[in-house]
């Protein structure tokens, strides 16, 4: 277990409001564009984490439009959406996933909480907070684009993951998330995982090439640089299209494929950085 | 009356359409024979209704109802595809002054050129609405960001050039001020804040002095060419190898040799 529950009443959030103070041990999965495997890294990477002996839990952060049950074929009768309308107690919303670790999904009722009022903020706020002690890391997966709910589930957490392709499409739509990230939230140190690379070096060379975009057009100062941490790629492997088609965890099916173990290597590096940083 | 052509389905009679005809009588529409096909007939009823409840009825343009749906379906689409949106909202310079000088059925001979004309200068997918006296609003779905610049131009410079003869000989010239604001990429918006962003930005067009054209610069998240050259440049230039691992995989998969390029 780790910091426990702040006492002080929360925050009272209104959408003009700037994003609030992020979280401890919060791992938001972003990306810009969708069908880039968002969803795919953040339940893997869970059931990664897990193995390592930690309490996960993932949360469909997009309110419905993340895929997150479509991956890992669950689901439950009672969703966050329950826990919103007050149907449910947060606890009973909570799934134990095939990889052994928690998830919180959305249900298809939250649609009409994918714009963010208010209430929205607050909930999401108080069901964050209530949640964080019981867990070890809390991983949101986001949806694709940057709507202003995924903008706020980032602004709560404590670091950043974005995932890539390297397809140009991706590749644009990474940079622009990283760019309103920066000017919007201040972020000045972001995660970088590229997803179904073709050859050893690929994702280092594209983060680098990012970087040096960001560079030149993004905060000049030397001062206040923003810094791409390379986490890893992930390369392309049949196995992950055969796993996703199953819909079942790649950690479950071919826990010893190429992508597999690029997975478990990320795990070990969030776990250095995030879980246990170094003194 | 007797109506056994007319359908065994519905009794037109039946139906309290005096209100109906009422209203679209009064717009002297010309509606089917009731008895010889009912259906045909009510068919034209209700597209005549619906007509006039989403057109103005003075400018023949889309009404303000009409416009508020486009915007919120707008603001979906913009949030789903990416694709940027513009919205302008124009306003005739100095209307009061015309209404004051020429009376009232001028003004509203000014208001039918003036739509007649921002309806002659945009695409058949853009939505041209009254929103209210003589102000104006159009929506251009996937709207890059100089294009944006150039209709609105365009569209300043059409009604700068019209000409209105009056009764008395005279001619009357009008200008409009347009203020712009695009959806944000990927931003689910509100159509409130957007239409605000737009009225922003007549109102600054307004104080630079009328007739002229403001529109927002691009948000934060827009990625310039000169930012996209850079990023993907190297992998343009196409190195015949990488090239050939894409065409060789048609899962796409191979996309990742292109890096091998960069730096």
């Amino acid at each position: 277990m780790n910091q426990p529950l702040q006492d002080s009443p929360l925050p009272v959030a209104d959408a003009l409001t700037p994003p609030l103070k992020p979280l401890g041990k919060v791992l938001a999965v972003t990306s810009g564009k969708g069908g880039v495997g968002k969803t795919f890294v953040s339940a893997n990477l869970a059931a990664a984490l897990a193995k390592r002996g930690h309490k996960v839990l993932v949360l469909d952060a997009d309110l419905g439009l993340a895929n997150l049950d479509v991956v890992l074929n669950l689901y439950p009768k009672i969703t966050l959406h329950d826990v919103f309308t007050g149907k449910a107690r947060l606890e009973e919303a909570i799934v134990r996933a095939p990889g052994g670790f928690s998830v919180l999904l959305a249900g298809s009722g939250m649609v009409e909480y994918s714009r963010l009022t208010p209430n929205v903020r607050d909930d999401f706020l108080r069901i964050m907070t209530g949640l964080l002690p019981h867990y070890d890391i809390v991983l949101l997966d986001t949806g694709a684009g940057i709507s202003d709910v995924v903008l706020f589930a980032v602004s709560l957490a404590s670091e950043v993951l974005v995932v890539a392709t390297p397809e140009p499409t991706s590749l644009t739509d990474a940079y622009a998330t990283i760019k309103v990230l920066v000017g919007e939230q201040k972020r000045r140190t972001l995660r970088m995982v590229i997803n179904q690379t073709a050859r050893m070096g690929d994702g280092r060379a594209i983060t680098s090439q990012l970087q040096q975009v960001l560079d030149r057009f993004v905060v000049g100062k030397s001062d206040d640089k923003v810094r791409l941490v390379h986490l890893g790629d992930i390369p392309g492997d049949v196995s992950v299209r055969q796993a996703v088609m199953r819909r079942q965890l790649l950690m479950l099916t071919t826990p010893g494929c190429p992508a597999a173990l690029a997975i478990s290597q990320l795990a070990a590096k969030i776990e250095d950085t995030l879980i246990h940083p170094p003194k | 009356m007797t109506s056994a052509s007319a359908s065994f389905l519905i009794d037109v009679r039946q139906l309290r359409l005096e209100d109906a005809r009422a209203l679209l009588g009064h717009g002297e529409q010309v509606l089917p024979d009731p008895m010889a096909n009912a259906t045909v007939y009510l068919q034209s009823v209700i597209d005549k209704l619906s007509e006039l409840s989403l057109k103005d009825p003075l400018t023949g343009l889309s009404n303000r109802r009409y416009f508020q749906n486009v915007l919120e379906r707008e603001i979906e689409m913009v949030t789903r595809s990416g694709e940027p949106a513009l919205l302008l909202m124009l306003d005739i310079d100095h209307f009061k002054r015309v209404n004051d000088t020429h009376g009232h059925p001028v003004g509203d001979q000014v208001l039918q050129t003036v739509a007649q004309a921002l309806s002659d200068c945009v695409r058949p997918m853009d939505t041209v609405a009254r929103f209210g006296g003589e102000e104006f609003v159009i929506i251009l779905p996937n709207c890059q960001g100089h294009y944006g610049q150039q209709v609105a131009e365009r569209l300043r410079e059409a009604v700068s050039q019209l000409s209105l003869t009056l009764a008395c000989g005279d001619q009357l010239k009008v200008t409009i001020s347009i203020g712009g604001a695009y959806a944000p990429r990927w931003v689910r918006s509100t159509p409130e804040l957007w239409l605000e962003r737009a009225d922003l930005e007549l109102y600054r067009a307004k104080s630079e002095g009328r007739n002229r054209v403001c529109i927002e610069p691009q948000p934060i998240l827009a990625v310039s060419a000169e930012e996209k050259n850079l990023l993907f440049g190297p992998l343009a230039l196409g190195d015949p190898a990488w090239i050939e691992s894409i065409a060789n995989d048609s899962s796409a998969q191979g996309f990742g040799a292109a890096s091998s390029n960069l730096n």
